[in-house]
């Protein structure tokens, strides 16, 4: 049953590019780019904790790596691109991790913010490189014998690399460091009497996050064709904070959708600018409100609902609900 | 095994320990004793890591425990439980005995997120240890539920799993009985002189039902205003002069 969704599923995304106009073949790499963005900041916010308003700056990171490395050896395969992306992106994470160990909450809200501001900065004042706010023009990408010059060539490209990603991430979350990861988000003092290392993993979820980050900032960077600081600002940010309080804090799938429904949103609101923010705002708080741990947990409880007898012990709180 | 000597520690200018001594033999079990307040806890708390005495010593097999962090000290072979239960709440059942596993287990965050063979056989031999360790404690029907629905008693049982996972050689219980019916009670005693004779457990624990105290104690010290008032075998203790007061107050006439 399970695999047979799967692989429905599997089969839906290849053929996308024949059933679907060029311009949603585009629009599904995008949803794929934020989906490993949000799987990546879930891997911070929802699984230890931590919360980040700066994620629009790894991103910037990791498509201005890729470019860079693009433009500058011509022909380099795309893998290479994205491992560099993904490398310096996790760096720049671990440099912003250390710090941020001391911060919680409010506190560390405002400091992943203000990195943001700083990436944006920094690109305007390194235009030797970043080609400042001219914008810098992305190579197409290159494996091999091929050049992915078509929007159909790109999205195979993402959608591969997407689901790399999201079989490790759920690897990942399965074994030993996403339980420890959890662990911290639930109780430190418990999590240190387990042998957890606390600070190592608040700073290895960091890296982490930036390297999910930043393989989305290269594969970005390819899809859009074009870079410019403005591409990144606040906002952005804040919408992958949507996503994934959306699709649910502390869920692999739930990232996945909450992209996928916020990048379609975003896209199909694009005639009404000015009502943006307030319609997005709407869904926030009626998601918040009627649907507390997002898409994941409403699912979660619509299928325990239809399996008839919920798996929870007799008497225990969610069984008597 | 573990020797704590001439702890001291303040809050707030308040002495919450002042030249507390006491030493633990491998396979002992002693308990600590003492009024609200009297400083049991913080013994607890210092010999894990979590608060820092403004003088004294404590080693573990030789080892300085002051020296290191609280996930240090645990690797060595300590495990606790809480007053305050502190389980992973929104985690299963399973997760929690899983993360009493971590400094057992190797795979790192790469290895882990490649699925690589060896760590699909660690993480099978991870969750059959925890669902042993469940059954033993008669959580097995609950493994995939989460801890936070659980009432009090099992969230107690559930912590007691978690602290076994590590596979610890020093055990320190804060409270076990608290909150628990006096049938659950002569249940834990069993549990807890059972995992002394079958796993050679060393075991400090903190309580205040004497029953459980007199019952499975080799050595009981009682506590006073962060002074140790007396200390000796449970028969002694329950009969000197200076523990009556503590606990019932001077007779003054």
């Amino acid at each position: 049953m399970r695999l047979l969704a799967l692989a429905i599923g599997a089969a839906g995304l290849l053929l996308w590019p024949w059933a679907a106009p060029r311009y949603f073949v585009f629009l599904a790499s995008l949803i794929v780019v934020n989906a490993i963005v949000a799987i990546g900041l879930n891997l911070l916010s929802g699984y230890t904790n931590q919360l980040s308003f700066g994620h629009a700056g790894f991103l910037a990171v990791g498509a201005y790596t890729a470019a860079i490395v693009a433009t500058r050896s011509p022909g380099v395969p795309v893998v290479v691109a994205l491992l560099a992306a993904a490398l310096v992106t996790a760096a720049v994470g671990l440099l912003l991790g250390v710090p941020c160990l001391r911060l919680e909450g409010l506190y560390l809200a405002m400091a992943t913010l203000a990195f943001g501001f700083v990436v944006v900065e920094a690109i305007l004042n390194l235009d030797g490189l970043t080609r400042g706010n001219d914008g810098l023009r992305v190579p197409a990408a290159r494996l091999g014998p091929w050049v992915l010059a078509t929007d159909t060539a790109r999205y195979y490209l993402v959608l591969a690399v997407g689901a790399v990603m999201v079989w490790a991430a759920g690897n990942l979350a399965r074994t030993r460091t996403g339980r420890a990861l959890l662990a911290l988000r639930e109780s430190e003092v418990a999590a240190q009497a387990s042998g957890i290392h606390v600070a190592r993993y608040k700073t290895l979820a960091f890296a982490i996050s930036a390297l999910y980050t930043g393989v989305a900032g290269g594969l970005f960077a390819f899809v859009v064709g074009f870079l410019s600081p403005d591409a990144f600002d606040v906002f952005l940010s804040v919408d992958f904070v949507a996503m994934i309080i959306l699709g649910g804090l502390g869920s692999v799938p739930g990232s996945v959708a909450g992209a996928a429904v916020l990048t379609v949103l975003n896209d199909s609101l694009a005639g009404f600018q000015n009502y943006r923010p307030l319609i997005f705002g709407a869904i926030l708080i009626a998601s918040m409100l009627f649907m507390p741990g997002g898409i994941a947990s409403a699912v979660r409880r619509l299928r325990t609902r239809w399996a008839g007898h919920p798996p929870m012990a007799p008497g225990s709180r969610r069984g008597l609900e | 095994m573990l020797r704590v000597e001439d702890l001291s520690i303040s809050f707030g200018g308040l002495a919450a320990l002042s030249g507390f001594s006491v030493e633990v033999a491998a396979r002992e079990i002693v308990a600590l004793i003492g009024p609200n307040g009297a400083g049991k806890s913080t013994v607890f708390n210092i010999v894990t890591g979590l608060e820092r005495p403004a003088s004294g010593r404590v080693t573990f097999l030789g080892r300085d425990l002051l020296a290191m962090g609280p996930h240090a000290i645990a690797r060595c072979g300590i495990a606790r439980t809480f007053q305050n239960t502190e389980v992973f709440r929104q985690l299963t059942v399973l997760d929690n005995v899983l993360i009493g596993c971590h400094a057992h287990l190797r795979a790192g965050a790469l290895r882990g997120a490649l699925g690589l063979p060896a760590v699909l056989r660690e993480e099978g031999a991870a969750r059959a240890t925890a669902r042993a360790l469940l059954a033993r404690l008669g959580l097995e029907g609950q493994a995939g539920v989460e801890a936070r629905s659980l009432p009090l008693g099992l969230q107690k049982r559930l912590e007691l799993a978690r602290a076994l996972a590590a596979e610890p050689r020093l055990l320190l219980l804060d409270e076990p009985a608290g909150g628990l019916n006096p049938t659950e009670t002569q249940a834990l005693m069993g549990l807890i002189v059972r995992l002394r004779d079958e796993r050679g457990l060393t075991i400090l624990l903190v309580e205040h039902d004497m029953e459980l105290v007199m019952g499975v104690s080799d050595r009981v010290a009682v506590l006073n205003y962060g002074r140790k008032i007396a200390e000796g075998q449970p028969r002694a203790i329950a009969v000197e002069p200076a523990v009556v007061e503590a606990y019932l107050g001077r007779e003054d006439d």
